[in-house]
């Protein structure tokens, strides 16, 4: 929605698996300034998003992921061996984050929904959509208070990233 | 206005546009978020006059449909996979009866084994049981049929599906452009039934027949697709005069000039073999493809001129028809009868497999070198087929097919790992 906003074509679609709290799930986004036809899910994205770290025990997480691209991380902690598996995988340092977004989530929404501060995170990592494109999205999606909380959780995750990366506004 | 939207969001909003009066649904797995968003509309006023009836079953909801139908009322409902299937018997009757009921299909698998994913299994159970058929290549134009829908039903009294792939399109966020109701109400006359259940001057519908005229009942029935045929068209290009866009029809065909090999297909999966066309063009390679928006009646006239110059046609089916091959390249089988132009039936993404670029690609150079089976399974894993044909060759006690196949996957992903 946010990319929309801002004029691009977008796409997402989620993968739907187990019908159960806790089970692993996938969801795809494609941007384009073109109409997108395609509707094979994203098997080499330019950006991964991991919601839940203990995914990334499962090797097959970031497979695809092209040479150069993001990754973006759900965890409180700094963790050397997700460390050692984003140079694995050939991701530079100023294009691997990890937020806390749980918890951003818990301080400004009292539940642990990660989802709005990694939208922010994902903003302030890639560039791709500008954090008020984000804000604007998620204000259309839930209304009121909760639109504003949720824009305030990504703000907060969209400052701490840019932070985390010593982000000085050169780098695409 | 253009929103960035969910597919069954999309649908719910033109179906409001279109004034229904009753709403029938059942609301559990298998049920799209459709009917979720009507009955929140319903509730709340923004969708009046309009009765959503929560009914106790799939067969409820459209006996019921019926019901509101015969009685003279704009009549909507939707369904998918094994729901369609419960209703089967009210299907039939809908069309026996000629009542312009419309009705959403969120395409999935039917079962055993339990699968909840997209693939075209069950429209296509339901394909010859008089319904008119047309299947969305993205959300704006199940949107947009859905519109065309109401108007080509009640015109012809006879109901109509409009087919959508399940999760792939109405689970999926695209920009759709949604009609003002003004535009809608222009152009969507309101309801003038050809038979109504009124007190004040009784009539019944639904008599027995006996041999004396069944056929004809059913010759009726046939004859009003068929002109259907010539309809749809005209209402499409009706719709692009008010609507500024092209939707619906019986066809859509894409860089088919001079083409030797063209790939046809149904639904959303036409935007993946559309880029897959683009790249081979790119290659040299002379290749199509054509989209079938109007399966029932199925467009065998259009479809013949549409292929006229190829020499080799790729059917890319969400279906199996068991014991036999394909279902939709029978029917392109009898558009070419007579002309000598190569055939492949392709099944891909059944139960939801993912039918990627590279796959179709990969198939379709393999049928331009004219290597390709004529019946073809899309990325079908050998390795599973032959460990569990020698487990049955071992074991006359192999056990169910399902939990097998589930182990061995297992099994061999250790092996990798």
């Amino acid at each position: 929605m946010a990319a929309f906003l801002e004029g691009k074509f977008a796409q997402a679609f989620p993968s739907f698996g187990s019908e159960r709290m806790g089970a692993p799930v996938a969801s795809y986004c494609r941007i384009d300034d073109k109409p997108i036809r395609s509707r094979e899910p994203v098997i080499q994205p330019d950006v991964i998003i991991i919601q839940d770290p203990t995914l990334l025990h499962d090797v097959r997480t970031l497979e695809g992921l092209a040479p150069n691209g993001y990754m973006l991380l759900n965890s409180s902690r700094r963790l050397e061996q997700v460390r050692t598996w984003s140079q694995h995988a050939n991701i530079p340092p100023s294009h691997f984050c990890t937020i806390p977004a749980t918890e951003i989530a818990r301080h400004h929404l009292n539940r642990p929904l990660p989802n709005s501060s990694l939208l922010g995170g994902l903003a302030a990592l890639t560039s791709l959509v500008q954090l008020e494109s984000i804000k604007a999205a998620l204000r259309s999606k839930f209304a009121g208070n909760i639109g504003d909380r949720n824009a305030a959780a990504a703000a907060e995750a969209f400052t701490l990233v840019r932070e985390n990366t010593g982000w000085e506004g050169n780098q695409s | 206005m253009r929103k960035q939207i969910e597919g069954s969001r999309a649908v719910a909003e033109t179906v409001a546009l279109c004034r229904p009066q009753v709403i029938c649904a059942y609301p559990i797995t298998p049920q799209t978020h459709i009917v979720e968003a009507l009955g929140e509309m319903a509730g709340s006023r923004n969708l009046q006059p309009c009765e959503f009836i929560n009914v106790e079953s799939e067969f409820a909801a459209l006996s019921v449909a019926i019901g509101a139908s015969a009685a003279g009322a704009r009549a909507y409902t939707a369904t998918a996979s094994q729901g369609l299937l419960y209703m089967a018997e009210a299907v039939y009757n809908a069309s026996g009866l000629g009542l312009p009921i419309v009705m959403t299909i969120g395409n999935r698998a039917i079962g055993a084994p339990i699968n909840i994913w997209n693939d075209h299994s069950d429209s296509m159970a339901l394909r010859d049981a008089g319904w008119i058929q047309l299947y969305a290549e993205t959300n704006q134009e199940a949107a947009d049929q859905h519109i065309q829908a109401f108007r080509l039903a009640e015109e012809l009294s006879c109901p109509v599906m409009v087919c959508m792939d399940g999760f792939i399109l109405t689970h999926a966020y695209e920009p759709v452009d949604i009609p003002v109701q003004q535009q809608v109400d222009d152009w969507l006359p309101a309801f003038d039934p050809r038979q109504v259940l009124d007190p004040a001057e009784p009539i019944s519908i639904g008599a027995m027949v006996g041999p004396e005229a069944f056929l004809e009942v059913r010759y009726l029935a046939h004859h009003k697709q068929v002109r259907a045929l010539e309809r749809i068209p005209q209402l499409s290009e009706d719709f692009r005069k008010s609507f500024g866009r092209d939707s619906g029809g019986l066809l859509r065909s894409y860089r088919v000039e001079n083409a030797e090999t063209i790939v046809v297909a149904l639904g959303s999966v036409n935007g993946t073999i559309q880029e897959v066309v683009d790249e081979m063009r790119v290659h040299g390679h002379s290749i199509g493809s054509l989209s079938i928006t109007c399966f029932r009646p199925f467009p065998r006239e259009a479809l013949r001129a549409a292929l006229a110059g190829a020499r080799r046609v790729v059917v890319i089916e969400k279906s199996l028809a068991v014991g036999s091959g394909g279902i939709l390249s029978a029917d392109v089988q009898m558009a070419l009868a007579g002309r000598g132009t190569r055939l492949y039936t392709v099944i891909a993404g059944l139960g939801g497999r993912a039918v990627t670029r590279t796959s179709l690609q990969r198939c379709f150079e393999q049928a331009i070198a004219d290597r390709l089976e004529l019946l073809t399974f899309l990325d079908l894993d050998t390795r599973l087929i032959i460990r569990h044909l020698e487990r049955e060759r071992l074991r006359r006690r192999s056990g169910p097919v399902a939990e097998n196949l589930l182990h061995d996957i297992d099994l061999i992903a250790a092996q990798i790992g």
